[in-house]
């Protein structure tokens, strides 16, 4: 196990990258401290697999450096850095036992038999897989080859860390649920380091300590599913995090007051300094949008029932708001209006958060 | 437009695939056909095409026996998880494909052709070659060429299983506008019941080749007839559990009863299954309707806005989701509440009783 720094990482698929569009990622310095649960999330075509991908050596950076404890290991190849993977699609050796499967990586390394025996009676079980372990791997199900997979990354004692690349992909919803607490459950027990990556927000917030988010070949913040939630650092994240995601609504300030619909809004972050020229806009998630007596007057255009609660949009001007309700609770028949709840709404500049 | 199935059954040598069916789909609207993989949603939508011809029954379409008509001659259009497109051809060219047979003029494909592929955001490809395109904008190329036609029926079969997260959630608002004022009747697979319950319309829930239900999804999700399609209906799942109803109350445990709903009162006394959602069992007491009960916590999982609790009480292993953030430690007894007004009580067969 290792704690894994990236310094000055910068990467190009180009031979000569000219504009910043050309780099898929723009200079990155993250650390990944031993034994943490993390998540890499953000839409396709973030830079999220090349990051992965410059971890386990695939790809080697255009610029900077990958240390494994303080070691720089940019040059190493990946047979020789210790990483466990668990890709899209199942790995396993379909003509070989579940028991045999677990093995193989034990027998690569010289391991006797007795000792082979009782790590993989060890990760079986942990995986619910005691029962299979005599079956051919061929037979299995989806979810039942990907823990496969994930105990070939297990029962090795020399991993560094294990690296997921969207690995409930193939799963059904309902399995997809089992899977992941059990990936949450082992790694509660091993702690060993483990990297999710994803564009999906449920899998990375339910799995991760720390969620990294990434943009555009940038990270644009590091901070727990509570802190993504609660305080968006930029308007993607906002957005990309939560179902739906916080409405973003354009704004004005003057006065050292904020103004939404002509009308002025509390901000739990009040601009302090001037903002002439730059782009402001009000951040606020559906759940903290709330109906009310007096407030900024709305038209409902659409009320989806999503069973525990419903999602309803509302349209101000030129603007669509969302907003979510509770079970039972029920919507006024006509001129609606809402309020935000101020210390839930933030102010941001040209996209980042004002702090 | 109506698409009726009747009394369709599809068995492959001794195996039922799809046990006898009857179901009438009209237009307007979204019909999802919601299960798990290998419930039998596709084999269903082979036999609303054509492409697979019933053991028994018959398919209508509007009105006529269509049963032995070949899928081509049905004005069909089908979009598959896994998506094909011309490679040789542009992506404007891959989306007019199906235009250009159908011998529209120009100027009206060019429209459509533009209007399908902002809805899509695939509008700046629309140059380039199917092979140039990351793999979810292929996934929406082969997806804007299903939809750019008027075609009567519209099979979509997991189409948004592929795509990013937050693509799929705009999708899900958006491709129920695009059918608004078409003639067509729309059928869509999925595994997912939040994309059931997000795109409206008629829900039929599947398992193992069984429509268990068919009805406005609000009602199916809110009034399962039985304990199957709440289980199909609900992620994460429905926790169940055997409960003895005596004296005008429900016994859980030795230690957790409440009192029944004026609608249990009236059956007889005796053992029921009773089904509460995981958002009905809260770490936070709320209202009168709350019983308490001790959970041993196994897993928690946090969303931001949500938390999760995998607890056991007793043999159960049950679910909590809660809004909020309810950290607590595992391996710790944590009391949670149940919302009483909200159970589901369901007959030893499994039938909704109250």
């Amino acid at each position: 196990m290792a704690k894994i720094s990236l310094e000055n990482v910068k990467h190009s698929y180009l031979k000569r990258p000219r504009t910043p569009e050309d780099w898929a990622l723009k200079k990155l310095d993250l650390e990944w401290s031993d034994g943490g649960a993390y998540a890499l999330l953000g839409p396709s075509g973030c830079g999220k697999t090349t990051l992965l991908n410059i971890i386990s050596g695939l790809v080697r950076p255009t610029e900077g450096k990958v240390l494994f404890d303080d070691v720089d290991l940019t040059e190493r190849p990946t047979d020789r850095r210790h990483i466990a993977q668990v890709f899209q699609f199942p790995v396993v050796y379909d003509t070989m036992t579940v028991r045999e499967n677990l093995a193989f990586p034990l027998r690569n390394r010289g391991l006797k038999a007795s000792e082979i025996e009782q790590k993989v009676e060890a990760i079986a079980h942990m995986l619910d897989l005691d029962e299979m372990l005599p079956r051919r791997a061929s037979g299995l199900t989806a979810d039942g080859k990907q823990k496969i997979s994930l105990g070939r990354g297990l029962v090795r004692s020399d991993v560094n860390v294990i690296m997921f690349d969207e690995p409930l992909t193939v799963i059904d919803p309902h399995l997809k649920w089992q899977l992941r607490s059990k990936l949450k459950e082992l790694h509660q027990r091993t702690r060993r380091t483990m990297i999710y990556v994803t564009h999906d927000q449920t899998e990375a917030l339910t799995f991760a300590e720390k969620v990294v988010v990434m943009h555009e070949g940038r990270v644009v913040q590091v901070g727990s599913p509570v802190e993504l939630f609660e305080r968006p650092r930029h308007t993607f994240v906002g957005h990309f995090i939560g179902s739906p995601g916080m409405n973003i609504l354009p704004c004005e300030v003057s006065g050292g007051g904020v103004h939404f619909a002509g009308r002025r809004v509390e901000v739990e972050n009040p601009p302090r300094g001037s903002l002439a020229g730059r782009h402001t806009e009000l951040g606020v998630r559906p759940e903290f949008v709330l109906l009310a007596e007096q407030g900024i007057p709305v038209n409902i255009v659409k009320v989806s029932d999503a069973g525990r609660y419903r999602i309803v949009e509302a349209r101000c001007e030129e603007s669509r708001i969302k907003l979510l309700l509770e079970e039972g609770v029920s919507l006024p028949a006509s001129n609606a209006a809402v309020r935000f709840d101020p210390a839930h709404t933030r102010l941001y500049a040209d996209g980042q958060l004002l702090e | 437009m109506t698409l009726e199935l009747r009394n369709v059954v599809k068995s492959v040598g001794a195996q039922t695939h799809i046990h006898e069916t009857n179901l009438r789909l009209a237009k307007g609207g979204f019909n999802i056909l919601l299960g798990t993989t290998l419930a039998g949603k596709t084999t269903l939508m082979q036999l609303m095409a054509g492409l697979e011809q019933p053991s028994g029954g018959e398919v209508w379409f509007d009105g006529k026996n269509v049963t032995a008509v070949a899928v081509q001659k049905r004005n069909v259009s089908m979009v598959y998880q896994q998506f094909i497109n011309y490679p040789n051809l542009s992506v404007f060219e891959n989306i007019a494909s199906p235009l250009r047979v159908a011998g529209m003029g120009r100027a009206e494909i060019k429209e459509r052709v533009h209007r399908i592929a902002e809805l899509v955001r695939i509008a700046p490809m629309l140059a380039r070659r199917p092979g140039e395109l990351s793999g979810g904008q292929q996934q929406r190329t082969a997806l804007a060429r299903a939809l750019v036609k008027d075609a009567d029926l519209v099979l979509l079969d997991e189409p948004l299983a592929n795509l990013d997260f937050k693509l799929r959630e705009e999708l899900r608002d958006e491709l129920p506008k695009l059918f608004v004022n078409r003639h067509s009747v729309v059928v869509f697979a999925t595994t997912d019941p939040m994309d059931a319950l997000l795109l409206g319309g008629h829900t039929a829930t599947l398992r193992e080749g069984r429509i268990t239900q068919f009805g406005p999804t609000a009602q199916v999700y809110h009034r399962p007839a039985d304990l199957v399609t709440a289980q199909v209906f609900s992620n994460p799942p429905i926790n169940t559990a055997s409960v003895s109803k005596r004296a005008g109350h429900v016994v859980l445990s030795d230690t957790v009863q409440w009192l029944a709903t004026p609608e249990l009162r009236e059956l007889p006394d005796g053992t029921y299954l009773v089904g509460i959602r995981p958002h009905h069992i809260s770490p936070v007491a709320n209202g009168t309707g709350s019983t308490r009960l001790d959970g041993k916590v196994q897993i928690t999982e946090l969303s931001g806005s949500e938390s999760t609790i995998h607890f056991q009480h007793g043999p159960l292993h049950w679910v909590s989701q809660s809004h909020g953030i309810h950290a607590v430690e595992v391996g710790t007894t944590i009391q949670l509440f149940i919302d009483v007004d909200r159970c589901m009580y369901f007959s030893a067969e499994g039938k909704l009783v109250a």
